[in-house]
């Protein structure tokens, strides 16, 4: 059972009449936002809103559901120096998000009710976005017992999706049970598809760059074959199954099939994989060196044409923030891993819409919808329609802007985007009605009341 | 003679012509004997580039004087650029080669031989790369063209031509086994003026 | 030239540079003054996080001929070793102002990072990082080639490509940085290079190399090679399950006794035997092959100190402000972002 945020908060007492915007691009209208949801349309909203109200002017803006990301590392508990559940959110509230899926490799591993109590609880008490906690799938994530995933599914944090991402659930034995197990609670499991054996000590996509780089490979197969794996394990028990960060060409093929024969899989893509290519490891800069790797061209545009065709569901960011340390170094030193919070938005514009592979309905559907029907959250990712919660955002797609990893709220500098000049920004984030982001800028948090069973249940996380 | 130099806006005058070069040599060849008093342990040594095509006129006028001489074995080239004080001031030079005669320098009278003497920074480091190489019984320094300005206490045994300069004027020597001007090879000592 | 950190981004002007300036130093080798004034009051760090006594001395003696401070900083045992990161070692080396840094380091890209960092101003020389590229080998083995290919053929050295030449490298390709720098650079000089080793120790994506490609030996040396370079076969990789026995490994590609009749048997002449050093006598070398004199080990040992004399000199000398005299005619990197869609690039 999803927990019904909108009871567990005080709503916003303030109205916004948002006038002259375009939900999903299409004809210009006003949207009144009020008690947490769009209250009004056209021309309703106007006379319909009260005399105070907030006006927000966005002629050329679009207005689009809420990003929803599932896959983001918080890194807290455990890293708090590299990102918190509250930087991180205030970097997704400006990216456009208004819910997120922490990852479980924190440190303790959110493998326990306790855990991503802890993390759900952090989430709301920063307020800036959703903060869906994600599970791992075995204790530890040493892929050697299955975690307590019917605990985190019925804790307050209400787990649907479980990953040990960052590691493969490789033995197949234990992929399959995971995959049978949690559909007793209607969970995902989210495979980070890399074969161990086949990618020992790799550091970059094996071909001709890693030829002439001489940095170990991490051939393509490693992922496709797992795929491969995984899409007839979730057929052979009539489970779903969701692969994260997609980044070959092969992967997508198999992705193909297994939906052509009715296999219930999803599939997921980054901005980065979307973008970039293993040509930028020529700089040994650290900066690109992430799991898995940044793939070749061809590659590239097979990821764009398979988001465009719905062979892959969605945009995940695997933002993945890394103190700087861990990237001022030699390029095998360096860890794994880019932030993609505050650029996501602008490269799936960059590389999807201004390339008229997506539409702005389009963009909704692989942003905002699909993740948001993958994670079981009823209330994102829904119609900009009267009635509907509103948690949505205004884009001005016009806009043109140079990354710059020292003015962004994550933490992490680590943004391989870094001088790049991007299409798309973000002017407005609503959460539940709350602007937590207005003019560009954080505003304020949408302030919620952390229910008492939440606080009660951090001592006995603690216990256990 | 002033010719206005094509596009550059730079105004060269010929101070030596082809004729005037060989008189030149020819003198500083008798100059070289005399002093020496024959031909006896002389050894030309040309500081590149041009200052090498020069030593083997030189040799070849004294062989012409005196037919004992083998041109080819009193002549060689002496490379500077590793001894020169100001390696970081200009775009990096590649060395050239250094080849002796085959006598050597050790207690020869090396004739150091250049084309423009003018700091004296250049013959400073040939008499330090000298050094490195043997030790000549004494080391004499003929210039094509003294154009003044030293800036270290060096003077030329033997001398071409004095040409009073100015520090903005640019005095170039080509030589016809080394510069082919307009397609020519040509002899000739220019000055050009950059004010 | 700022740095030296690869042969595949060296032009061939700046390789024949090199080579020439080479020629000029061995020359000043063979004097009694074995010494020039060219880097007085210059310090040249070597920066070792790998041992390497042979690569550290032929680097100490070319910056010492030419009257450079030379200080040694063997990682090993050092800081470095106790978790000091290779910025901080940098830091340290920039406040101690070191002119040039040569680096060699276990991790690919190592000098590169260094080069591209900020966090040093000297010149980086690449002594060998990881399995990429060790450029001062190969331009050592370029060298000794150019002077073998002029000899014969009755011409100077200096100013002489490798046009014409045949040149085979056989074995561990994939980890050999050797093997990379001499891929780029002898073709960048002319040459022609063949590979052959077993196809688990080629790189995936050496397809793309300008390189012919043998799995037999034996067929790699009917090509007729002017001649055959013989890498060292490390010994983390004999029990990896690239191939069944060391045993099979020398027999099917160790330039053993009977290839080297083979080469006399068809008249091959003036084809040399080339190796980087350190041997493995007998496995992928035989001692008579060694140790004949078609070999050219001890000539290779030899001209690295000229080689690595020209790099710093070429390197340190010059004004600093007068940044790449040559950069004009740098091979052309494909841009990173040319993925873009239609629209943003061609």
């Amino acid at each position: 059972m999803s927990p019904d945020t909108t009871t567990d908060r005080a709503v916003d007492p303030a109205q916004y009449l948002i006038r002259g915007v375009s939900p999903l691009g299409g004809e210009a209208t006003d949207l009144l936002v009020r008690g947490g949801v769009i209250a009004a349309s056209g021309p309703d909203a106007a006379s319909g809103a009260a005399a105070d109200a907030v006006t927000i002017e966005a002629d050329g803006l679009v207005a689009l559901p809420g990003m929803v990301d599932l896959h983001t590392h918080l890194r807290e508990p455990g890293r708090e120096d590299a990102e918190t559940v509250e930087t991180g959110s205030r970097a997704a509230a400006l990216g456009g998000f208004t819910a997120i899926h922490a990852m479980a490799n924190s440190s303790p591993v959110a493998d326990t009710a306790g855990v991503v109590e802890q993390v759900y609880r952090l989430g709301l008490a920063s307020g800036w976005v959703e903060v869906r906690p994600v599970g791992a799938v075995t204790v530890g994530l040493a892929g050697e017992r299955l975690a307590e995933l019917g605990a985190m599914a019925e804790s307050r944090a209400s787990v649907r999706v479980f990953s040990d991402d960052g590691i493969c659930v490789h033995d197949p034995v234990l992929m399959r049970r995971a995959l049978e197990y949690v559909k007793a609670f209607d969970g995902v499991i989210a495979q980070h598809a890399q074969e161990p054996r086949l990618t020992e000590g790799a550091q970059m996509n094996e071909g001709e760059v890693s030829a002439v780089l001489g940095l170990t490979g991490w051939p393509a197969v490693a992922e496709e074959s797992i795929i491969a794996r995984d899409v007839l394990l979730a057929q052979h028990v009539g489970s779903r199954l969701h692969v994260c960060h997609v980044s070959t060409a092969g992967s997508v093929e198999i992705i193909r099939w297994a939906k052509a024969r009715g296999i219930d899989v999803t599939a997921e893509v980054t901005p980065h994989h979307l973008l970039l290519t293993d040509e930028l490891v020529r700089s040994y800069d650290p900066v690109y060196k992430v799991n898995p790797p940044l793939r070749t061209s061809d590659d590239v545009h097979a990821l764009r044409a398979a988001l465009a065709d719905g062979t892959i569901d969605v945009v995940g960011t695997d933002h993945a923030p890394h103190p700087s340390e861990h990237k001022e170094c030699e390029w095998a030193q360096a860890a794994m891993g880019m932030t993609g919070l505050e650029t996501a938005l602008s490269v799936v514009q960059h590389t999807m819409v201004e390339t008229g592979l997506l539409d702005w309905a389009g963009f909704a559907r692989v942003t905002s919808v699909t993740p948001a029907r993958i994670g079981r959250l009823d209330h994102q990712g829904r119609p900009l329609a009267v009635g509907e919660p509103a948690n949505l955002i205004l884009v001005d797609p016009a806009a043109r802007w140079t990354v710059d990893p020292t003015t962004m709220a994550t933490k992490g500098r680590n943004s391989p985007f870094r001088g790049l000049e991007l299409p798309g920004r973000v002017r407005a984030t609503f959460f539940e009605g709350h602007p937590t982001v207005l003019d560009g800028h954080l505003s304020t948090p949408r302030r919620g009341q952390v229910p008492a069973t939440a606080v009660d249940g951090e001592d006995a996380a603690w216990n256990i | 003679m002033t010719v206005p130099a094509s596009e550059s806006g730079i105004h060269k005058r010929v101070v030596l012509a082809e004729a005037d070069i060989d008189r030149a040599l020819t003198r500083i060849a008798h100059e070289i004997l005399e002093a020496n008093k024959g031909p006896r342990d002389l050894v030309l040594l040309g500081i590149p580039r041009r200052g090498f095509p020069l030593a083997q006129r030189l040799a070849q006028k004294i062989a012409a004087v005196d037919p004992s001489v083998d041109p080819d074995l009193i002549t060689g080239q002496l490379d500077v650029t590793m001894y020169r004080d100001d390696l970081r001031r200009h775009p990096t030079r590649s060395p050239l080669a250094t080849q002796l005669p085959p006598s050597g320098i050790d207690d020869k009278v090396v004739v150091l031989v250049d084309d423009v003497l003018y700091s004296g920074r250049t013959i400073r480091a040939g008499l330090d790369a000298l050094a490195d190489l043997g030790r000549p019984r004494a080391v004499r320094l003929a210039v094509l063209v003294d154009r003044g300005h030293r800036e270290l206490p060096i003077r030329a045994d033997h001398v071409g031509k004095n040409l009073p300069t100015s520090s903005l004027e640019r005095v170039r020597v080509h030589l016809a086994e080394i510069d082919l001007i307009g397609g020519s090879a040509v002899d000739e000592v220019v000055i050009e003026d950059r004010t | 030239m700022k740095h030296l950190l690869s042969t595949q981004d060296l032009s061939a002007r700046n390789a024949l540079r090199l080579l020439d300036t080479a020629e000029e130093m061995a020359a000043v080798g063979e004097r009694e003054i074995k010494k020039l004034p060219a880097l007085r009051g210059r310090t040249v760090v070597n920066l070792f996080f790998e041992d390497s006594t042979r690569t550290r001395i032929s680097f100490e003696a070319a910056a010492k001929r030419l009257s450079a401070d030379v200080i040694n900083f063997a990682a090993k045992g050092s800081s470095v070793s106790k978790g000091e990161s290779l910025k901080d070692t940098a830091q340290t080396l920039e406040a101690m102002s070191a002119d040039a840094v040569v680096i060699r380091h276990p991790a690919s890209g190592a000098p590169a990072r260094l080069a591209a960092s900020g966090w040093i101003d000297a010149a980086v020389v690449n002594a060998g990082d990881g399995t990429h590229e060790h450029p001062t080998q190969a331009l050592l083995d370029a060298f000794t080639l150019r002077r073998h290919w002029a000899r014969i053929a009755g011409n100077p050295s200096a100013g002489t490509t490798l046009v014409g030449m045949k040149v085979l490298i056989v074995g561990d390709v994939l980890h050999s940085r050797v093997a990379r720098s001499n891929v780029w650079l002898l073709t960048t000089l002319g040459a022609e290079v063949l590979l052959a080793g077993p196809p688990t120790l080629l790189p995936v994506g050496v397809g793309s190399w300008p390189c012919t490609v043998f799995y037999n030996l034996d067929d790699a040396l009917a090509q007729r090679p002017d001649a055959v370079m013989m890498l060292r076969l490390q010994a983390e990789r004999m029990n990896a399950a690239f191939f069944p026995s060391t045993r099979e490994y020398s027999r099917r590609w160790g330039f053993d006794d009977g290839r080297l009749a083979l080469l006399d048997t068809m008249g091959l002449d003036d084809t040399v035997i080339m190796h980087p050093g350190p041997m493995n006598r007998g496995l992928e070398i035989s001692s008579a092959a060694a140790d004949s004199p078609r070999s050219t080990v001890l000539a290779q040992v030899r001209n690295g100190v000229s080689v690595r004399m020209a790099a710093l000199y070429l390197l340190l000398s010059g004004d600093p402000q007068d940044d790449d005299d040559h950069s004009d005619d740098r091979p052309h990197q494909d841009d990173p972002f040319a993925t873009t869609p239609e629209g943003r690039t061609p």
